[in-house]
Protein backbone atom coordinates (compact mmCIF):
# COMPACT_ATOMS: atom_id res chain seq x y z
CA UNK A 1 0.00 0.00 0.00
CA UNK A 2 1.21 3.10 -0.97
CA UNK A 3 0.51 5.65 1.97
CA UNK A 4 1.55 8.47 -0.20
CA UNK A 5 -1.06 7.92 -2.41
CA UNK A 6 -4.14 7.67 0.08
CA UNK A 7 -2.75 11.00 2.03
CA UNK A 8 -2.58 12.79 -1.34
CA UNK A 9 -6.41 11.30 -1.74
CA UNK A 10 -6.88 12.40 1.87
CA UNK A 11 -6.10 16.21 1.23
CA UNK A 12 -9.08 16.67 -0.69
CA UNK A 13 -11.09 15.93 2.23
CA UNK A 14 -9.85 18.33 3.87
CA UNK A 15 -11.00 21.72 4.68
CA UNK A 16 -8.99 25.34 5.86
CA UNK A 17 -10.13 25.84 9.53
CA UNK A 18 -8.55 29.39 10.96
CA UNK A 19 -7.21 29.09 13.92
CA UNK A 20 -8.09 32.40 15.90
CA UNK A 21 -10.27 34.96 16.46
CA UNK A 22 -13.58 33.32 15.26
CA UNK A 23 -17.39 35.51 15.57
CA UNK A 24 -19.75 33.15 17.14
CA UNK A 25 -23.07 32.25 15.53
CA UNK A 26 -25.15 30.83 18.38
CA UNK A 27 -28.02 28.17 17.24
CA UNK A 28 -31.89 28.42 17.88
CA UNK A 29 -32.18 24.22 18.52
CA UNK A 30 -28.87 24.30 20.33
CA UNK A 31 -29.28 27.16 22.93
CA UNK A 32 -32.82 25.49 23.83
CA UNK A 33 -32.13 22.03 24.07
CA UNK A 34 -28.52 22.23 25.02
CA UNK A 35 -27.29 25.66 26.58
CA UNK A 36 -24.83 23.51 28.57
CA UNK A 37 -23.05 22.87 24.73
CA UNK A 38 -22.82 26.37 24.08
CA UNK A 39 -21.18 27.94 27.28
CA UNK A 40 -19.16 24.97 27.22
CA UNK A 41 -17.83 25.53 23.92
CA UNK A 42 -16.80 29.15 24.57
CA UNK A 43 -15.31 28.28 28.13
CA UNK A 44 -13.19 25.57 26.32
CA UNK A 45 -12.13 27.86 23.40
CA UNK A 46 -11.56 30.86 25.47
CA UNK A 47 -10.34 29.54 28.80
CA UNK A 48 -8.49 26.38 28.23
CA UNK A 49 -7.30 27.35 24.20
CA UNK A 50 -6.72 30.78 24.79
CA UNK A 51 -9.06 31.56 21.47
CA UNK A 52 -10.56 35.04 20.80
CA UNK A 53 -14.39 34.31 20.42
CA UNK A 54 -16.97 37.21 19.57
CA UNK A 55 -20.74 36.02 21.01
CA UNK A 56 -22.38 39.22 19.96
CA UNK A 57 -25.95 39.38 21.72
CA UNK A 58 -27.40 41.76 18.21
CA UNK A 59 -26.86 38.32 16.58
CA UNK A 60 -30.19 36.43 15.71
CA UNK A 61 -31.91 33.14 14.26
CA UNK A 62 -30.50 32.85 10.59
CA UNK A 63 -34.39 31.59 9.88
CA UNK A 64 -32.79 28.74 8.23
CA UNK A 65 -35.62 26.21 10.07
CA UNK A 66 -38.04 28.62 7.86
CA UNK A 67 -36.20 28.56 5.03
CA UNK A 68 -36.20 24.47 5.31
CA UNK A 69 -40.09 24.65 6.17
CA UNK A 70 -40.82 26.75 2.94
CA UNK A 71 -42.24 29.73 4.74
CA UNK A 72 -39.02 32.00 4.28
CA UNK A 73 -38.24 33.31 1.15
CA UNK A 74 -34.45 33.02 -0.50
CA UNK A 75 -33.76 36.31 -0.60
CA UNK A 76 -34.95 36.96 3.19
CA UNK A 77 -32.45 34.54 4.46
CA UNK A 78 -29.41 35.65 2.35
CA UNK A 79 -30.10 39.30 3.49
CA UNK A 80 -30.75 38.19 7.82
CA UNK A 81 -27.34 36.56 6.96
CA UNK A 82 -25.92 39.36 5.23
CA UNK A 83 -26.82 41.07 7.78
CA UNK A 84 -24.56 38.40 10.58
CA UNK A 85 -21.43 39.10 8.04
CA UNK A 86 -22.21 42.54 8.52
CA UNK A 87 -22.18 41.85 12.14
CA UNK A 88 -18.93 40.16 12.26
CA UNK A 89 -17.36 42.83 10.08
CA UNK A 90 -18.19 44.99 12.14
CA UNK A 91 -16.44 43.92 14.97
CA UNK A 92 -13.34 43.08 13.22
CA UNK A 93 -13.43 39.76 12.60
CA UNK A 94 -13.25 37.60 9.63
CA UNK A 95 -13.75 33.76 10.36
CA UNK A 96 -17.41 32.98 11.62
CA UNK A 97 -18.20 29.93 12.99
CA UNK A 98 -21.97 28.57 12.91
CA UNK A 99 -22.91 26.39 15.80
CA UNK A 100 -25.95 25.17 14.08
CA UNK A 101 -25.34 22.20 11.23
CA UNK A 102 -28.54 24.01 9.35
CA UNK A 103 -26.92 27.55 9.41
CA UNK A 104 -23.63 26.16 8.54
CA UNK A 105 -25.44 24.75 5.34
CA UNK A 106 -27.56 27.37 4.76
CA UNK A 107 -24.07 30.04 4.90
CA UNK A 108 -21.99 27.57 2.57
CA UNK A 109 -25.25 27.16 -0.01
CA UNK A 110 -25.61 31.12 0.33
CA UNK A 111 -21.57 31.85 -0.41
CA UNK A 112 -21.67 29.40 -3.04
CA UNK A 113 -24.74 31.08 -4.38
CA UNK A 114 -23.14 34.11 -4.84
CA UNK A 115 -19.87 32.65 -6.43
CA UNK A 116 -22.20 31.55 -9.51
CA UNK A 117 -24.39 34.56 -9.11
CA UNK A 118 -22.32 37.70 -8.78
CA UNK A 119 -26.08 39.63 -9.62
CA UNK A 120 -28.02 37.81 -6.59
CA UNK A 121 -25.10 39.34 -4.01
CA UNK A 122 -25.54 42.30 -5.47
CA UNK A 123 -29.41 42.03 -5.12
CA UNK A 124 -28.72 41.42 -1.05
CA UNK A 125 -26.30 44.43 -0.29
CA UNK A 126 -29.07 46.25 -1.63
CA UNK A 127 -31.41 44.76 0.44
CA UNK A 128 -29.05 44.89 3.58
CA UNK A 129 -28.70 48.35 2.90
CA UNK A 130 -32.51 49.44 2.33
CA UNK A 131 -33.41 48.08 5.35
CA UNK A 132 -30.24 48.36 8.06
CA UNK A 133 -27.91 50.45 6.46
CA UNK A 134 -25.39 48.04 6.91
CA UNK A 135 -22.40 46.64 4.25
CA UNK A 136 -20.38 43.48 4.77
CA UNK A 137 -17.69 41.76 3.91
CA UNK A 138 -17.60 37.90 3.19
CA UNK A 139 -15.95 35.73 5.48
CA UNK A 140 -12.48 35.00 5.04
CA UNK A 141 -13.08 31.71 6.88
CA UNK A 142 -16.56 29.85 7.56
CA UNK A 143 -16.00 26.94 9.89
CA UNK A 144 -18.60 24.46 12.00
CA UNK A 145 -17.66 24.80 15.32
CA UNK A 146 -17.37 21.38 15.12
CA UNK A 147 -14.64 21.64 12.65
CA UNK A 148 -13.15 24.37 15.45
CA UNK A 149 -13.05 21.33 18.34
CA UNK A 150 -11.94 18.74 16.01
CA UNK A 151 -8.98 21.18 14.70
CA UNK A 152 -7.76 21.41 18.42
CA UNK A 153 -8.57 17.82 19.30
CA UNK A 154 -4.61 17.06 20.18
CA UNK A 155 -4.87 19.98 22.58
CA UNK A 156 -8.20 18.74 24.40
CA UNK A 157 -6.85 15.72 24.55
CA UNK A 158 -3.30 16.79 26.03
CA UNK A 159 -5.79 18.43 28.91
CA UNK A 160 -7.76 15.57 29.30
CA UNK A 161 -8.62 14.39 32.59
CA UNK A 162 -10.69 11.68 31.40
CA UNK A 163 -10.53 9.33 28.37
CA UNK A 164 -12.84 7.85 26.29
CA UNK A 165 -11.84 4.77 27.99
CA UNK A 166 -13.24 1.87 30.39
CA UNK A 167 -11.81 3.11 33.76
CA UNK A 168 -12.09 -0.21 34.88
CA UNK A 169 -10.99 -2.67 31.61
CA UNK A 170 -8.78 0.02 29.54
CA UNK A 171 -11.07 -0.88 26.90
CA UNK A 172 -11.54 1.74 24.46
CA UNK A 173 -15.43 3.11 24.38
CA UNK A 174 -17.07 2.33 21.30
CA UNK A 175 -18.72 5.78 19.69
CA UNK A 176 -21.28 6.03 17.05
CA UNK A 177 -21.16 9.43 15.02
CA UNK A 178 -23.91 11.57 13.53
CA UNK A 179 -22.28 14.53 11.12
CA UNK A 180 -26.07 15.58 9.78
CA UNK A 181 -27.17 15.95 6.43
CA UNK A 182 -26.50 19.66 6.12
CA UNK A 183 -22.20 19.28 6.97
CA UNK A 184 -21.44 17.67 4.18
CA UNK A 185 -23.53 15.98 2.34
CA UNK A 186 -24.72 19.41 0.16
CA UNK A 187 -21.07 20.36 -0.29
CA UNK A 188 -18.79 17.87 0.91
CA UNK A 189 -16.11 19.53 0.39
CA UNK A 190 -16.83 21.94 3.18
CA UNK A 191 -16.36 18.98 5.52
CA UNK A 192 -14.04 17.27 7.14
CA UNK A 193 -13.63 13.83 5.47
CA UNK A 194 -16.73 14.93 2.94
CA UNK A 195 -20.04 13.11 3.18
CA UNK A 196 -18.43 9.64 2.42
CA UNK A 197 -15.81 9.81 5.40
CA UNK A 198 -17.04 11.46 7.96
CA UNK A 199 -14.33 12.32 10.15
CA UNK A 200 -14.91 15.24 12.56
CA UNK A 201 -16.68 13.51 15.10
CA UNK A 202 -14.61 10.04 14.43
CA UNK A 203 -11.32 12.15 14.63
CA UNK A 204 -12.30 13.22 18.25
CA UNK A 205 -13.41 10.08 19.35
CA UNK A 206 -10.24 8.37 18.34
CA UNK A 207 -7.92 11.72 19.33
CA UNK A 208 -9.80 10.66 22.99
CA UNK A 209 -9.08 7.35 22.82
CA UNK A 210 -12.49 5.86 22.05
CA UNK A 211 -13.50 3.72 19.00
CA UNK A 212 -15.19 4.85 16.07
CA UNK A 213 -18.11 2.92 14.93
CA UNK A 214 -18.48 2.36 11.49
CA UNK A 215 -21.88 0.58 11.39
CA UNK A 216 -24.43 0.50 7.79
CA UNK A 217 -26.58 3.59 8.47
CA UNK A 218 -24.12 5.70 9.65
CA UNK A 219 -24.99 8.33 6.61
CA UNK A 220 -28.37 7.86 7.11
CA UNK A 221 -30.58 11.13 7.49
CA UNK A 222 -31.82 11.32 11.64
CA UNK A 223 -35.44 12.10 9.74
CA UNK A 224 -35.56 15.82 11.10
CA UNK A 225 -36.84 16.89 7.75
CA UNK A 226 -38.26 20.11 9.15
CA UNK A 227 -42.03 20.06 8.23
CA UNK A 228 -41.86 16.74 8.88
CA UNK A 229 -41.49 17.20 12.62
CA UNK A 230 -42.48 20.68 13.19
CA UNK A 231 -46.07 19.49 12.48
CA UNK A 232 -47.37 16.56 14.62
CA UNK A 233 -49.10 14.97 11.75
CA UNK A 234 -45.65 13.99 9.78
CA UNK A 235 -43.65 13.39 12.60
CA UNK A 236 -43.87 9.42 11.63
CA UNK A 237 -41.40 10.18 9.29
CA UNK A 238 -38.86 11.67 11.47
CA UNK A 239 -39.25 8.76 14.05
CA UNK A 240 -38.98 6.32 11.68
CA UNK A 241 -35.86 7.70 10.25
CA UNK A 242 -33.81 7.26 13.28
CA UNK A 243 -35.19 3.34 14.49
CA UNK A 244 -33.13 2.63 10.96
CA UNK A 245 -30.24 4.15 12.59
CA UNK A 246 -31.03 2.58 15.49
CA UNK A 247 -31.74 -0.55 14.25
CA UNK A 248 -28.09 -0.49 12.71
CA UNK A 249 -26.47 0.31 15.23
CA UNK A 250 -27.23 -1.92 18.07
CA UNK A 251 -25.06 -4.98 16.89
CA UNK A 252 -22.08 -3.05 17.70
CA UNK A 253 -23.18 -2.18 21.18
CA UNK A 254 -22.07 1.54 21.06
CA UNK A 255 -21.54 2.60 24.26
CA UNK A 256 -22.37 6.45 23.20
CA UNK A 257 -23.17 8.33 19.95
CA UNK A 258 -21.82 11.71 19.49
CA UNK A 259 -24.55 14.22 17.27
CA UNK A 260 -22.86 17.08 14.84
CA UNK A 261 -26.50 18.95 14.26
CA UNK A 262 -28.65 20.12 17.86
CA UNK A 263 -31.31 18.90 16.19
CA UNK A 264 -29.72 15.46 15.48
CA UNK A 265 -28.71 15.30 19.37
CA UNK A 266 -32.12 15.99 20.46
CA UNK A 267 -34.23 13.62 18.03
CA UNK A 268 -31.43 10.71 18.68
CA UNK A 269 -31.77 11.27 22.36
CA UNK A 270 -35.55 11.68 22.24
CA UNK A 271 -36.93 9.16 20.13
CA UNK A 272 -35.47 6.62 21.85
CA UNK A 273 -37.71 7.59 24.71
CA UNK A 274 -40.92 7.59 21.94
CA UNK A 275 -39.88 4.22 20.69
CA UNK A 276 -39.52 2.55 24.22
CA UNK A 277 -42.90 3.61 24.73
CA UNK A 278 -44.11 2.75 21.70
CA UNK A 279 -42.81 -0.47 21.23
CA UNK A 280 -40.70 -1.61 24.64
CA UNK A 281 -37.37 -1.50 22.84
CA UNK A 282 -34.62 -0.06 24.17
CA UNK A 283 -31.27 0.36 22.40
CA UNK A 284 -28.70 0.17 25.13
CA UNK A 285 -27.41 -2.51 27.87
CA UNK A 286 -29.94 -3.22 30.27
CA UNK A 287 -32.94 -1.65 29.81
CA UNK A 288 -31.00 1.92 29.19
CA UNK A 289 -31.23 3.70 25.95
CA UNK A 290 -27.30 4.75 24.26
CA UNK A 291 -25.96 8.00 25.53
CA UNK A 292 -26.39 10.69 23.26
CA UNK A 293 -23.89 13.95 23.49
CA UNK A 294 -23.60 16.89 21.78
CA UNK A 295 -19.47 17.31 20.59
CA UNK A 296 -19.40 19.55 23.29
CA UNK A 297 -20.44 17.64 25.69
CA UNK A 298 -18.03 15.07 24.76
CA UNK A 299 -14.96 17.68 25.17
CA UNK A 300 -16.56 18.62 28.26
CA UNK A 301 -16.18 15.53 30.13
CA UNK A 302 -12.41 14.29 28.76
CA UNK A 303 -11.59 17.98 30.38
CA UNK A 304 -13.33 16.82 33.15
CA UNK A 305 -16.37 19.73 33.61
CA UNK A 306 -18.94 18.53 35.52
CA UNK A 307 -21.91 16.35 34.19
CA UNK A 308 -24.58 19.17 35.82
CA UNK A 309 -22.49 21.99 34.28
CA UNK A 310 -22.68 20.97 30.95
CA UNK A 311 -26.29 20.26 31.31
CA UNK A 312 -26.72 16.31 30.78
CA UNK A 313 -29.38 16.54 33.04
CA UNK A 314 -31.98 17.97 30.19
CA UNK A 315 -30.96 14.41 27.86
CA UNK A 316 -33.77 11.93 27.82
CA UNK A 317 -31.25 8.92 28.05
CA UNK A 318 -29.31 8.62 31.21
CA UNK A 319 -25.84 9.19 30.56
CA UNK A 320 -24.60 8.12 34.10
CA UNK A 321 -23.74 4.79 32.48
CA UNK A 322 -21.24 6.50 30.21
CA UNK A 323 -19.95 8.85 33.33
CA UNK A 324 -19.10 5.38 35.58
CA UNK A 325 -17.67 3.40 32.26
CA UNK A 326 -15.53 7.34 31.60
CA UNK A 327 -14.78 6.90 35.53
CA UNK A 328 -16.17 10.71 36.05
CA UNK A 329 -17.76 11.87 39.15
CA UNK A 330 -20.12 12.95 39.44
CA UNK A 331 -22.72 13.93 42.33
CA UNK A 332 -26.59 11.99 41.66
CA UNK A 333 -28.21 14.17 43.89
CA UNK A 334 -27.16 17.38 42.26
CA UNK A 335 -28.88 16.37 39.13
CA UNK A 336 -31.99 18.43 39.53
CA UNK A 337 -30.88 20.86 41.41
CA UNK A 338 -30.95 24.41 40.98
CA UNK A 339 -27.88 26.81 40.72
CA UNK A 340 -27.91 27.64 44.74
CA UNK A 341 -28.75 24.11 45.81
CA UNK A 342 -32.49 24.31 45.75
CA UNK A 343 -35.17 21.21 44.76
CA UNK A 344 -36.74 21.49 41.52
CA UNK A 345 -38.68 17.97 41.67
CA UNK A 346 -37.32 15.12 39.36
CA UNK A 347 -38.89 14.29 35.83
CA UNK A 348 -41.33 11.17 36.12
CA UNK A 349 -40.07 7.74 34.98
CA UNK A 350 -40.36 6.35 31.52
CA UNK A 351 -42.92 3.31 31.08
CA UNK A 352 -40.10 1.29 29.60
CA UNK A 353 -36.48 3.06 29.30
CA UNK A 354 -34.64 2.88 32.54
CA UNK A 355 -33.22 5.92 33.87
CA UNK B 1 -44.08 29.30 -21.48
CA UNK B 2 -46.73 29.39 -19.15
CA UNK B 3 -46.70 31.39 -15.74
CA UNK B 4 -45.63 28.43 -13.53
CA UNK B 5 -42.68 27.37 -15.63
CA UNK B 6 -42.08 30.98 -16.12
CA UNK B 7 -41.64 31.45 -12.21
CA UNK B 8 -39.85 27.98 -12.02
CA UNK B 9 -37.24 29.41 -14.32
CA UNK B 10 -36.58 32.54 -12.17
CA UNK B 11 -36.34 30.29 -9.12
CA UNK B 12 -32.97 30.44 -7.62
CA UNK B 13 -33.37 27.14 -5.94
CA UNK B 14 -34.87 25.48 -9.43
CA UNK B 15 -31.72 27.31 -11.46
CA UNK B 16 -29.51 25.39 -9.66
CA UNK B 17 -31.26 22.18 -8.86
CA UNK B 18 -31.91 21.56 -12.14
CA UNK B 19 -29.19 20.69 -14.89
CA UNK B 20 -30.34 17.61 -16.97
CA UNK B 21 -31.45 14.27 -15.48
CA UNK B 22 -31.19 10.68 -17.14
CA UNK B 23 -33.48 9.68 -14.71
CA UNK B 24 -31.13 7.01 -13.15
CA UNK B 25 -33.46 7.04 -10.10
CA UNK B 26 -30.48 7.19 -7.66
CA UNK B 27 -32.07 10.03 -5.83
CA UNK B 28 -34.89 7.87 -5.43
CA UNK B 29 -32.53 4.99 -3.50
CA UNK B 30 -31.15 7.26 -1.30
CA UNK B 31 -34.24 9.25 -0.21
CA UNK B 32 -35.80 8.91 3.12
CA UNK B 33 -38.87 10.08 2.30
CA UNK B 34 -38.95 7.83 -0.62
CA UNK B 35 -38.72 5.25 1.94
CA UNK B 36 -41.17 6.32 4.18
CA UNK B 37 -44.23 7.95 1.78
CA UNK B 38 -45.64 7.16 -1.77
CA UNK B 39 -42.52 9.33 -2.86
CA UNK B 40 -40.46 9.31 -5.81
CA UNK B 41 -37.76 12.02 -6.21
CA UNK B 42 -36.82 10.93 -9.70
CA UNK B 43 -40.71 10.83 -11.23
CA UNK B 44 -41.19 14.29 -9.84
CA UNK B 45 -37.85 15.88 -11.34
CA UNK B 46 -38.64 13.70 -14.76
CA UNK B 47 -42.21 15.63 -15.09
CA UNK B 48 -40.68 19.01 -14.42
CA UNK B 49 -37.97 18.56 -17.16
CA UNK B 50 -40.51 17.31 -19.40
CA UNK B 51 -42.15 20.89 -18.59
CA UNK B 52 -45.65 20.02 -19.20
CA UNK B 53 -47.52 23.07 -17.73
CA UNK B 54 -50.85 21.12 -16.28
CA UNK B 55 -48.70 18.29 -15.04
CA UNK B 56 -46.82 20.43 -13.05
CA UNK B 57 -49.77 22.44 -12.03
CA UNK B 58 -51.03 19.03 -10.52
CA UNK B 59 -47.79 18.50 -9.01
CA UNK B 60 -48.09 22.35 -7.35
CA UNK B 61 -51.91 20.90 -5.63
CA UNK B 62 -50.96 17.41 -4.55
CA UNK B 63 -49.26 16.61 -1.43
CA UNK B 64 -46.25 14.60 -3.20
CA UNK B 65 -44.25 18.01 -2.96
CA UNK B 66 -44.63 17.97 0.21
CA UNK B 67 -43.05 14.73 1.52
CA UNK B 68 -39.50 15.88 0.89
CA UNK B 69 -37.69 16.87 4.45
CA UNK B 70 -34.80 18.66 2.37
CA UNK B 71 -31.91 16.47 4.07
CA UNK B 72 -30.27 17.22 0.39
CA UNK B 73 -29.08 13.17 0.28
CA UNK B 74 -29.82 13.40 -3.63
CA UNK B 75 -27.36 16.67 -3.89
CA UNK B 76 -24.46 14.03 -2.63
CA UNK B 77 -25.18 11.16 -5.10
CA UNK B 78 -26.88 12.55 -7.96
CA UNK B 79 -24.07 11.90 -10.90
CA UNK B 80 -25.31 15.14 -13.16
CA UNK B 81 -25.20 17.40 -10.16
CA UNK B 82 -28.98 18.11 -10.12
CA UNK B 83 -30.39 18.06 -6.40
CA UNK B 84 -34.21 16.49 -6.50
CA UNK B 85 -34.84 18.88 -2.92
CA UNK B 86 -33.59 22.10 -4.45
CA UNK B 87 -36.58 21.97 -7.13
CA UNK B 88 -38.89 20.94 -4.39
CA UNK B 89 -38.02 23.72 -2.62
CA UNK B 90 -38.71 25.68 -6.07
CA UNK B 91 -41.94 23.73 -6.51
CA UNK B 92 -42.91 24.58 -3.43
CA UNK B 93 -42.27 28.37 -3.31
CA UNK B 94 -45.00 28.36 -6.49
CA UNK B 95 -47.46 26.53 -5.01
CA UNK B 96 -47.29 28.90 -2.31
CA UNK B 97 -47.14 32.24 -4.65
CA UNK B 98 -49.87 31.04 -6.70
CA UNK B 99 -51.93 29.59 -3.91
CA UNK B 100 -52.55 25.67 -5.14
CA UNK B 101 -51.04 24.65 -1.30
CA UNK B 102 -54.41 24.49 0.01
CA UNK B 103 -55.83 22.34 -1.92
CA UNK B 104 -53.60 19.13 -0.67
CA UNK B 105 -53.35 18.25 2.86
CA UNK B 106 -49.67 18.24 3.67
CA UNK B 107 -49.68 21.48 1.86
CA UNK B 108 -52.13 22.97 4.29
CA UNK B 109 -49.69 22.63 6.74
CA UNK B 110 -47.80 25.45 5.44
CA UNK B 111 -50.16 27.45 8.02
CA UNK B 112 -49.11 25.61 10.95
CA UNK B 113 -45.78 26.44 9.75
CA UNK B 114 -46.31 29.79 9.25
CA UNK B 115 -47.92 30.56 12.44
CA UNK B 116 -45.44 28.60 14.70
CA UNK B 117 -42.04 29.34 12.93
CA UNK B 118 -42.54 32.45 11.03
CA UNK B 119 -44.30 34.49 13.71
CA UNK B 120 -41.53 33.07 16.22
CA UNK B 121 -38.37 34.49 13.54
CA UNK B 122 -40.52 38.08 14.01
CA UNK B 123 -41.62 38.03 17.21
CA UNK B 124 -38.75 36.63 19.08
CA UNK B 125 -36.00 36.97 16.87
CA UNK B 126 -35.60 32.87 16.95
CA UNK B 127 -36.83 30.15 14.63
CA UNK B 128 -37.68 28.02 18.06
CA UNK B 129 -37.28 28.68 21.45
CA UNK B 130 -38.37 26.35 24.76
CA UNK B 131 -41.63 27.77 25.25
CA UNK B 132 -42.68 27.01 21.72
CA UNK B 133 -42.00 23.19 22.27
CA UNK B 134 -45.09 22.78 24.67
CA UNK B 135 -45.31 19.28 26.17
CA UNK B 136 -49.26 18.90 24.95
CA UNK B 137 -48.15 19.44 21.16
CA UNK B 138 -44.77 17.47 22.11
CA UNK B 139 -45.44 13.65 23.63
CA UNK B 140 -42.60 12.78 22.40
CA UNK B 141 -40.00 14.66 23.61
CA UNK B 142 -40.74 13.05 27.07
CA UNK B 143 -40.80 13.27 30.65
CA UNK B 144 -37.54 15.29 31.21
CA UNK B 145 -38.67 17.39 28.32
CA UNK B 146 -41.49 18.46 30.71
CA UNK B 147 -39.55 19.00 33.83
CA UNK B 148 -37.30 21.35 31.71
CA UNK B 149 -40.50 23.30 31.09
CA UNK B 150 -42.25 23.48 33.77
CA UNK B 151 -39.12 24.70 35.94
CA UNK B 152 -37.60 26.82 33.04
CA UNK B 153 -36.30 29.49 34.31
CA UNK B 154 -34.18 27.68 36.97
CA UNK B 155 -33.01 24.77 34.32
CA UNK B 156 -31.35 27.15 32.01
CA UNK B 157 -29.69 29.36 34.80
CA UNK B 158 -28.54 26.11 36.10
CA UNK B 159 -27.01 25.63 32.46
CA UNK B 160 -25.46 28.57 32.06
CA UNK B 161 -28.29 30.13 30.14
CA UNK B 162 -29.51 33.50 29.72
CA UNK B 163 -33.40 33.33 29.20
CA UNK B 164 -35.18 36.11 28.10
CA UNK B 165 -32.60 38.41 29.55
CA UNK B 166 -30.38 41.52 28.22
CA UNK B 167 -27.16 40.88 27.20
CA UNK B 168 -24.91 37.87 25.17
CA UNK B 169 -25.81 34.35 26.19
CA UNK B 170 -27.64 30.84 25.01
CA UNK B 171 -31.84 32.18 24.56
CA UNK B 172 -30.86 35.88 26.02
CA UNK B 173 -33.69 38.42 24.64
CA UNK B 174 -32.91 39.85 21.08
CA UNK B 175 -32.68 43.97 21.50
CA UNK B 176 -35.27 45.79 19.82
CA UNK B 177 -33.00 47.63 17.67
CA UNK B 178 -31.76 43.93 15.85
CA UNK B 179 -35.64 43.13 16.00
CA UNK B 180 -36.10 45.97 13.97
CA UNK B 181 -33.56 45.34 11.67
CA UNK B 182 -34.63 41.63 10.86
CA UNK B 183 -38.27 42.93 10.33
CA UNK B 184 -37.28 45.27 8.24
CA UNK B 185 -35.39 42.65 6.31
CA UNK B 186 -38.49 40.92 5.78
CA UNK B 187 -40.27 44.02 5.05
CA UNK B 188 -37.78 44.70 2.52
CA UNK B 189 -37.15 41.12 0.67
CA UNK B 190 -40.64 39.82 0.11
CA UNK B 191 -40.49 38.01 3.77
CA UNK B 192 -43.38 39.68 4.98
CA UNK B 193 -45.77 39.21 2.20
CA UNK B 194 -44.75 36.43 1.56
CA UNK B 195 -46.02 34.90 5.30
CA UNK B 196 -49.27 37.11 5.08
CA UNK B 197 -50.14 35.60 1.55
CA UNK B 198 -49.87 31.96 2.98
CA UNK B 199 -52.06 33.75 5.99
CA UNK B 200 -54.63 35.14 3.59
CA UNK B 201 -54.82 32.12 1.33
CA UNK B 202 -55.42 29.35 4.62
CA UNK B 203 -58.07 32.16 5.39
CA UNK B 204 -59.80 31.88 2.60
CA UNK B 205 -59.52 27.82 3.07
CA UNK B 206 -60.57 28.09 6.65
CA UNK B 207 -63.58 30.11 5.77
CA UNK B 208 -64.61 27.92 2.78
CA UNK B 209 -64.72 25.34 5.45
CA UNK B 210 -66.75 26.56 7.71
CA UNK B 211 -63.37 27.19 10.12
CA UNK B 212 -62.03 29.67 12.57
CA UNK B 213 -58.51 30.12 11.17
CA UNK B 214 -56.14 30.23 14.73
CA UNK B 215 -57.71 27.63 16.20
CA UNK B 216 -59.06 25.19 14.30
CA UNK B 217 -57.84 25.19 11.14
CA UNK B 218 -54.70 25.58 12.47
CA UNK B 219 -55.24 22.24 14.75
CA UNK B 220 -56.45 20.71 11.68
CA UNK B 221 -53.57 21.44 9.71
CA UNK B 222 -50.71 20.81 12.72
CA UNK B 223 -52.69 17.21 13.65
CA UNK B 224 -54.86 15.93 10.82
CA UNK B 225 -53.06 12.96 9.07
CA UNK B 226 -55.33 11.12 6.68
CA UNK B 227 -53.05 7.91 6.66
CA UNK B 228 -53.04 7.76 3.00
CA UNK B 229 -49.60 8.96 1.98
CA UNK B 230 -47.78 5.87 2.51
Amino acid sequence: MKLEGKEQIWKDYQKEIADDRYYYARSCIRQTFFPGSEWAYLDILRNRLGKDVMDDPRHTTCTGIGYHSDVVPAQTIMTVVARHFALMTEAGYENITPSCITSFGIYTEILETWAHHPEVEEQVREYLWKATGREFKKPRNLAHTSDIIYKFRGEIAARARHRLVDAHTGRPLRGVDHIGCHYAKMFPSKGIGGAEFPAVLSGMITAWGGEAVDYPERRHCCGFGFRQYLVMANRGYSVANSKKKFESMRPYEPDFIVANCPGCAMFLDKWQYTISEMEGTTYGANGYGIPVLTYEELAGLVLGYDPWELGLQMHQVAVEPLLDKMGVAYDPEAKYLTRDGKEMGRPKCPTYLKV
Amino acid sequence: MGEILKRLHEDIHFIEGLNSCMNCGVCTAICPAAEFYNYDPRVVVETVQRGDEGEIERLLESDTIWYCGECMSCKTRCPRCNTPGLVIMGLRRVSQELGYFTRSEKGRQQYALKHVIGESVLKRGYCVTPDLVRPEMHPEQGPVWEWVYEHMDAVYERTHGNLRKPGAGALRAVDEESMGELRRIFDVTGGTEFLEHIEACSREEARREGMDLEEGYFLRTYMENSDNHQ
